[in-house]
Parts: structure tokens; sequence; C-alpha cells
């Protein structure tokens, strides 16, 4: 047997429970202790399109080094799903632990010789302590917290507090949720070698950040953007952004006198029917935005090229995932960029913005409705399960006090008195924006028929090709302008000069962060270019030009993003080499290390990382 | 019909509303539907309904999906934002303009392939939810700008032009409305304005889902024998249950009407929709009864139209949303933003 592993503050924890046991609080609270012993940590949900009965994974990443990508490979597991025991007893790296119900007992052939396996009767105790069924199921899972905390060394004031804390309201629930967590602990003490090699230890390195969902984010960012209109249609994994919007409205967004509501939300009979409401809101002067996934996207095709020709501002926050249909629908991927992108038929370019974390989910979900106002335009926020859908450690929110919105071209009815020109589709300013009024601005001025592109500069109609082009090459000066005005690429230099680069977006940020770190260990070195936004800034191309090789990774099977580089930018494709991740499974620091050695050929290194 | 630019010339003994706008200040551009169109004869309708009703027209938006109906907006109200949507879709457009602006009046235009085929999911949705509206579709029975298919109303056993036969089961949108909740129902036809103007004027004011199915022939390809929307056949089959009388405000009754004959319905505006009953026992008040009657009267081939149900006192989408008494569209940063020390709070709670 290899040599139990012996890791402080850095290992990977993995529970398999099965889908509506109540698992999930507890397993949030043993992410937060981790947390609150300022070790920096990602929990990840692995879960089905079920609501019951199905195989669900929770992953936490413990990583003082502060790295919060997914890693792959389990230490410590905690199978507490008979469906998967062989698949979960298979995953764990050798050396490593399990810690199971020994309840009833397991042929040796269900375990591994090269494992710590660590038993404790937790259904037997719970049965001991709880006449209630549904009670002895709910604090079997407090009480493996309770083990792990004394397998793990945890603190066990804090695991207190967080209890404490988690039932905060329903004060019932506290003194036994305590007392089981210790039943727990208490037996490990006395039964189990505690502690284990893989250990905790209180450090100081989370800081001022914050732990919370990208989906949470981005509502957030939509109340602070001033939104009051939402329309939406169920859809995993985007779903909790508009029930995360629907909360923080309830308690920012409900007038104190009247107990009336500063905003709308409807959910819709589908996405048609949601981007469709947006795009009524938006032409009459209301921010509006709807939150779907890759199949609404599909759905919404022809409102959003209506919204593109009309200049209507919208904003579509799009988390992203797998496949059409029954298709992946909990598995995170980057794939929709070319179809929100190039959304709809005629010519149409859309507004993208590449948020990293839920900290860039807020800041871009706010940011996009001033956006979407000043440009006139959809605007889609691409969000994907990985940061949507689960909780991450990012920085505080910032917001500054005197930032107002910006509504863009707007014209008042006094300014339509004081005799300005109006024309709808007329290029004052020489940015290929327009002006715009509200309907019920003026009772004689400013009034104005919507329509999709048979239409001049004062929206008459008109099926003329002078003017169809005429509004076309607008649009794409319109387009040129939104460049200026997007989040701008990052870019970060290598340790020491090198010619090659890598090109990387969204949620794949962690991930690239570690395998940066870990190729420049073994030598290899890049500058690299985090982009934010679509259309690119000519930072991008500059940055294309400047190297010879650059590696564009990403979460799609068709390297989306590097068509879009070629499409838009003119590069060459034989200096564009893929990097792409697609399971479904989040893109890890190995994956992208190891592909990037292999494709650079650089040969000790592919060997020293097998 | 014509590419002519509308005359500017106005006869200067032309009369005045309230607001001193003459008839021709609500009108749009020239029409450019065939002559003899019904729904030229609605967009005339709508005219008179707003100018008798001194209505400003910028503080009207008006909103339709695709097709010949849709087309219409653009020839009348000229004052007044319109929005040629796509197709089918045009409830959701009008649904989102209505949360942004509760404060303006929303007319939807809409024809029977919009509403009742494609967008039969919007229609049905933008009524159950009580859309303060007023929701008109010109039914012809067939696909005019695609010309001469039929739409989902077309009656089975109706004949196209070319001799077909319509083998499926019509969609009644008025049978839908009633049974999806709209608060004001009615059904007319393009040719018969004195019963189209006050049922317009009625549902403009009408502050909750207002639904008017409108039969209006299409004189290129649903006009001849053996159609049952051609003018001839509606005008044979017809049989209003009752004749509406609009008054701003309640006002003394001067004609003398048989006892029970007459039936004052005060709306939520103020506005008392005087209804002279032509079908004794029918109760404009009783859903269930209407519909009963509807299909009767359906199922003898006859078109029963007129105000066939009003609830006086409907609830709408800002109601059962309980947002603001003003428009969502003017809040402002003091209103919508909750500042630094909010957000400071919500990261502290996720530490």
């Amino acid at each position: 047997m290899p040599k139990p592993l012996e890791r402080v503050n850095d290992f990977v924890v993995k529970f398999a429970n099965v889908n509506g046991s109540g698992s999930a609080s507890a397993n949030t609270l043993f992410g937060k202790i981790i947390l609150r012993m300022g070790i920096p940590a990602t929990p990840r949900n692995i879960f089905p399109s079920n609501i019951q009965g199905l195989p669900t994974w929770y992953e936490v990443r413990i990583s003082e080094a502060g790295w919060l990508g997914s890693r792959g490979g389990v230490d410590l597991m905690v199978p507490m799903n008979p469906q998967t025991w062989d698949q979960d007893m298979a995953s764990v790296e050798p050396g490593g632990y399990v810690l199971y119900d020994s309840t009833k007992p397991l042929p040796p052939s269900k375990f591994r010789d090269d494992v710590t396996v660590l038993g404790v009767p937790l259904t037997e105790m719970c049965n001991a302590a709880y006449t209630d069924p549904r009670q002895r199921q709910l604090f079997k899972n407090v009480m493996y917290v309770g083990a792990l905390a004394a397998l793990l060394d945890m603190e066990v004031e804090v695991v207190e507090k967080l209890i404490a804390e988690q039932f905060w309201g329903k004060e019932k629930l506290i003194k036994p949720n305590i007392a089981a967590m210790h039943m727990g602990r208490d037996w490990a003490l006395k039964n189990l070698p505690c502690p284990i090699g893989l250990r905790l230890k209180r450090v100081d390195k989370v800081g001022d950040r914050i732990m919370v969902e990208g989906n949470s984010a981005a509502a957030l960012g939509a109340v602070y953007g001033g939104a009051t209109v939402c329309a939406w249609y169920p859809i995993t994994p985007s779903s909790s952004l508009a029930e995360a919007f629907t909360s923080h409205c309830k308690r920012f967004r409900v007038d104190q006198t009247s107990s009336k509501r500063k905003y709308a939300i409807v959910q819709a009979e589908d996405e048609l029917a949601s981007i469709g409401m947006v795009i009524g809101a938006g032409w009459n002067g209301a921010r509006a935005f709807t939150s779907t996934s890759g199949p609404g996207i599909s759905l919404m095709q022809e409102f959003i090229g209506l919204a593109y020709f009309a200049e209507i501002p919208a904003v579509i926050f799009d988390v992203q995932r797998g496949g059409p249909s029954t298709g992946m629908p909990t598995r995170t991927q980057q794939c929709d960029l070319l179809s929100a992108a190039y959304a709809s038929h005629g010519d149409t370019k859309h507004v993208l913005l590449l948020p990293e974390d839920p900290k860039e989910c807020f800041d871009f979900g706010a940011q996009a409705f001033d956006l979407a106002d000043r440009l006139q335009t959809p605007i889609f926020v691409m969000l994907d399960l990985d940061i949507g859908m689960n909780e991450r450690l990012c920085a505080p929110f910032k917001w500054d006090d005197a930032r107002r919105m910006d509504r863009g071209k707007v014209m008042t009815a006094k300014d339509l008195d004081s005799g300005k020109p109006f024309g709808r589709y007329l290029d004052v300013d020489g940015d290929g924006i327009p002006y715009r009024t509200y309907p019920g601005t003026h009772p004689t001025r400013g009034a104005f028929f919507t329509r999709g592109t048979t239409k001049d500069q004062y929206a008459r109609y008109t099926e003329e090709g002078p003017a169809y082009i005429e509004n076309m090459t607008r649009l794409l000066r319109k387009f040129d302008t939104a460049k200026t005005l997007v989040p701008q690429p990052i870019r970060r230099d290598a340790a020491q000069p090198t010619r090659l680069g890598a090109i990387y977006y969204g949620s794949t940020s962690p991930a690239m962060d570690e395998a940066l770190h870990r190729l420049a260990g073994e030598g290899v070195h890049l500058n690299t270019l985090r982009l934010r936004a679509f259309p690119f800034h000519q930072d991008v191309t500059a940055f294309c030009a400047a190297h010879d090789r650059v590696f564009v990774v990403e979460q799609n099977r068709d390297g989306q993003m590097r068509t879009l580089l070629m499409s838009e930018c003119g590069i060459d494709p034989a200096k564009l080499a893929p990097v792409l991740h697609y399971d479904g499974t989040p893109i890890t620091a190995k994956f992208i290390a190891e592909t990037i050695a292999e494709k650079a050929n650089v040969v000790p290194f592919r060997k020293a990382v097998s | 019909m014509s590419y002519l630019p509308k005359p500017k010339f106005r006869h200067p003994g032309l009369q005045k509303n309230k607001l001193g706008y003459t008839r021709r200040d609500y009108e749009g551009s020239v029409s450019t539907l065939c002559a003899g169109c019904g729904h030229d004869s609605i967009s005339a309708a709508i005219i008179q309904a707003c100018y008798e009703l001194d209505l400003e027209p910028h503080r009207l938006a008006k909103l339709s999906g695709i097709g010949c109906s849709s087309k219409t907006p653009t020839y009348f109200l000229g004052q007044s934002h319109g929005f040629n949507s796509v197709h089918g879709r045009m409830p959701s457009v009008l649904t989102g303009a209505n949360l942004a602006n509760r404060d303006l009046i929303y007319l939807g235009v809409s024809g029977d392939g919009d509403s009742a085929s494609i967008g039969l999911g919007q229609f049905a949705h933008a009524i159950r939810r009580g859309v303060d509206m007023l929701y008109v579709v010109e039914n012809n029975g067939v696909y005019g700008l695609t010309k001469g298919q039929f739409s989902a109303t077309a009656d089975a056993g109706s004949k196209s032009k070319w001799g077909a036969d319509n083998n499926d089961s019509p969609i009644d949108m008025v049978a839908l409305a009633l049974q999806l909740g709209a608060t004001y129902v009615a059904r007319s036809f393009s040719g018969d304005k004195q019963q189209l103007v006050p049922l317009i004027k009625g549902a403009l004011g009408h502050r909750g889902a207002a639904f008017i199915d409108c039969i209006s022939p299409c004189v290129a390809f649903n006009n001849h024998a053996g159609s049952t929307k051609s003018f001839d056949y509606v005008r044979e089959h017809n049989e209003a249950v009752n004749a509406l009388d609009y008054m701003p405000v309640r006002s003394e009754i001067k004609a003398d009407y048989a006892e029970g004959a007459l039936e004052q319905v005060t709306q939520h505006d103020g506005s008392v929709l005087n209804l002279y009953k032509l079908a004794r026992d029918y109760d404009v008040h009783d859903r269930i009864a209407a519909m009963t009657y509807l299909q009767k009267k359906n199922a003898k081939g006859e078109i029963a139209t007129g105000l066939l149900y009003v609830d006086s006192s409907p609830k709408d989408l800002h109601a059962h949303l309980q947002t603001v008494e003003g428009p969502l569209n003017l809040l402002g940063d003091a209103d919508l933003i909750p500042g630094a020390a909010a957000l400071e709070k919500f990261n502290a709670a996720r530490r």
C-alpha cells in the first residue's frame, strides 16, 4: 500500500449523495468551515437533471495557495450513495481516504487496499438517537460533518458557530444539529486515528473575499444596473438567476410606505415571449432583461435580430451548459459564443460580456444595462454553469454612490420643443448611435414607427437599396463604437520574454492561473490575454501579432472564440492553437498545462506531469 | 392601394374635438392594402373612436405582428409610437411595453394568422395575464400577404378561392378569450361601423384585457361563394346580441326603451356603456352562459356579434404584480439603486 497522503490545506474532498437527501446544507456547511478557518476553498456541485433519487456530488477543493479551479481527482471521498459506490471508490487517489457509513458490512471486494478506509456507523447511530425517518436521514449528514471535523482537525467552535448561522431564524434546529455534529465527532475521536494525514490548519488567506454564486451576483448586478422588468422561462442552469433577482428585489425594491414594487417579474410561457417582453419594455424605456441558456438563445434568435435592427436595448444573461433537449443541462460549457455573437438572420453582430467570476458577474451585470441603453442593442452576459451555479470565492462587490445610470441618447419633450431635429436612425454624432424617444413623450413630435430593416433614417418605410446599405454601415459604425465602451482585455506578461501567448476568457480563469504557474515551473512561459468582451479591442489583434503562437483556451468542441478571432481580426488560423475542453466538467489546470506542453512540444514536461 | 403621399390639405370646416384635433389628426399614412379591404374599415373605426374619445394620440402605443392586419397601424394614429414586431409575437412585446409604462393605452392589432396560428400561444398567455390593452384581431380566415392560404380560423368545410376544402376545425378566438379570462370580449364586423366604433371606444376605456374579434373579409382571397368570411356570408349570418352606445360619463338616457332592454355598465374610468339588448335573455356579465350561447349560435352557423362579455371591475397584470403607481420607466437612480452601504452588508453576509 502506498503511504497515506499527508497534506495540510491542500487536498480535494468529495461527497457522493443521493439527490433530495438533504445533503446540500451539510456539504455547504463543510465548505464554509474551511473558509472561516482562513483557507481558500472552492466547492462545486455536480448534479443530475433530477429532483430526487439520482446521484449527486459535492466537491471541495481546498487550496492554501489559492487555486480556485477544479483540480481533478479526490483525496478524501465520502461515498454516501450505494448506487455510485464503485465509481466513487475508484476515483480516489492512491494513498487517499474514504469515510463511509459502516452500519452495513460490505464485502472486502468493495474496498481498495491502496486507500485508508474509515468506517463510522452513521445509520446505526442515527437510528438509535432518532425515531422520525426524516430526522434519521437529515442528521446523518450533519453527523458525517462532525466525523470530518475530528478527522481533519477542524476548529469545533467554528463548526458550532456556522451551524447556528445556518439555522438563524429557526432556533429550534440549532441545538439538535450541533448535538448530531458532536455525536459524529465524538465517535470518530474515540474510534478512529484522528486526525488523519489530511489536515486543516488556520491561516489568513481568504482576506476580505466573499463567497457567492455567479447567478446571484449577476442578478444583484441587474438590481444595481437599474433593471425594472425581468421576463424569463425556467431553464437549468439559469433559473436561479431570475429567482435571485426576485429575492434581491423583495429586499431592495419594495416601496417602504406603499409596499408596492419598483419592479415587474414575469415568468413567461417560453423564451420567445421572455425576449419579446424584454424588447417591448426596452422599447418603452424600461431597463429589462431575461436569463436563459443555450436552448433559449436558439429560440430567441428572430427577436434578437429584430432588437438589433430596430435598435432596442435588451440584456440577456446566458448561463451556458451543454447541448439541446435533455443533453447535459447540468454540465458546464462555453458553447454559445457563436450563436450569441451572430444571433439571428440577416447580418447581425452582438456585444458579449465575458465575466470570469461572481465579481465580474456583478460588475458586468450592472454595466450591461448602461451599455444596452448607450448602444441601443442587445447585450449578452455570458456566464456558465461553473460560475453561475457554484459558490465561488471572489473580491467583494463595490459601488460608487456617485455613479448614475447612463440612459443613452434619449430625446425628451424639452429637446423636441427646442427644435432639435429628430430622425430615429439619423447618425447625428458620427458614432453610429442615433437618438430615440420613448413612446408618449410629446403630443406632436418625436413619434416614429418601429420596424426591422425596411426604413430610412427617419424611420419611414422604404425598401430602397441605398437606404438599407446606409443603415447597415451605420450599424457597423456603432459596433466600432462598442469596442471602445466594453470591458477591455487584460494582458499579463510572463516573468521571461516569450513568443508564446495564450488567450482565454470566462470561467477558465482560475484553472488558467494555476496552469501558467505550473508551466512556468517547467520553464514554459506564456504571455496571456484574458478577453472580457466581444467585439474585440484592437489590443487583441496586436497581442496575436506580437506572438508566434497563441493558444486559445476554451470550453467547447469547435474553438468558438478562435473562430471569432479568425473572422473578426483576420488572424491566421495556423497561429491560433486550440486548447479545448468540453466533457461537461470544468476545465482543469492539469488539462491546460498538459495540452499546451504537448502542443508546444515540451517533452520533459509531458513526462513530468503524466 | 396607393403610394401617393397623403395630401396635407384639410377642409377648413372640419370639426374639432375637445383637444382641438380633427379626425384627420388621428389618421396615418395612406393604406397600401387592396381597395375594399375590410381592414381599412377597421382602421377608420379606430380613428373615429380615438377622435370621439378626445384621446391624445401620443398617449397610445400601437403594436402589431406580421401580416396584412399588422401593417394597418401605419395607416392610423400617425402621432403615436408604433411597433411592427415579429410574426405572432405582438402580445409579448405589448406585455413588456405595458410593464414599462402603465400610463399609456396599448392597442394590439393582429390577424387570424398572426394570432390563431403562429401566435396562438402568445395570444392565450397575454389574455390570461390580464394585460391592460385592446387586442383586435382582424379576422379574415386567410393569409392575405402570402396569397390565400387558409388560416386557423377558417371554418371547416369552407372553400378557398381555388376550390380547395378546409378540413381542419376552426379556432374560435372569442371562445378562447372568454375561457382564458379576458374581461371585455366583443365580436364585430368590419362592414358594420356603427357597431364597431362604440365597441372600440368601450374597449379603450377598459382597464384590463379587452379583446375584439373583428371579421374582416379579404376582398382578394376570401370573398367568394363558399367562404364563411365573405361580406355576403357575414351580412346574412350576423346576429347582434346587443347594440352599444358609449358614454364618456354617466348621463341621462333620452330615448325610450322597453322595460329591461337597456342596461348601463359603468367602467372603472367612469365611462358608461349603454347596452341595448337585442337578444333579451343575453346576460353580458355571465361568462359561462355567454360561452354556451355562442357555441349554440356557432353550431347553427350564425355569427353572434356585439359586446359578448364585460367585467366592469377587472384586475390587470400590474395589479397582480403589485407594481408602483407610476411608470417603471420613470424611476430614477434613487428609486432603483440600493447603494454602497447596502452592498457592504451583502458582502458581509457572505464571508
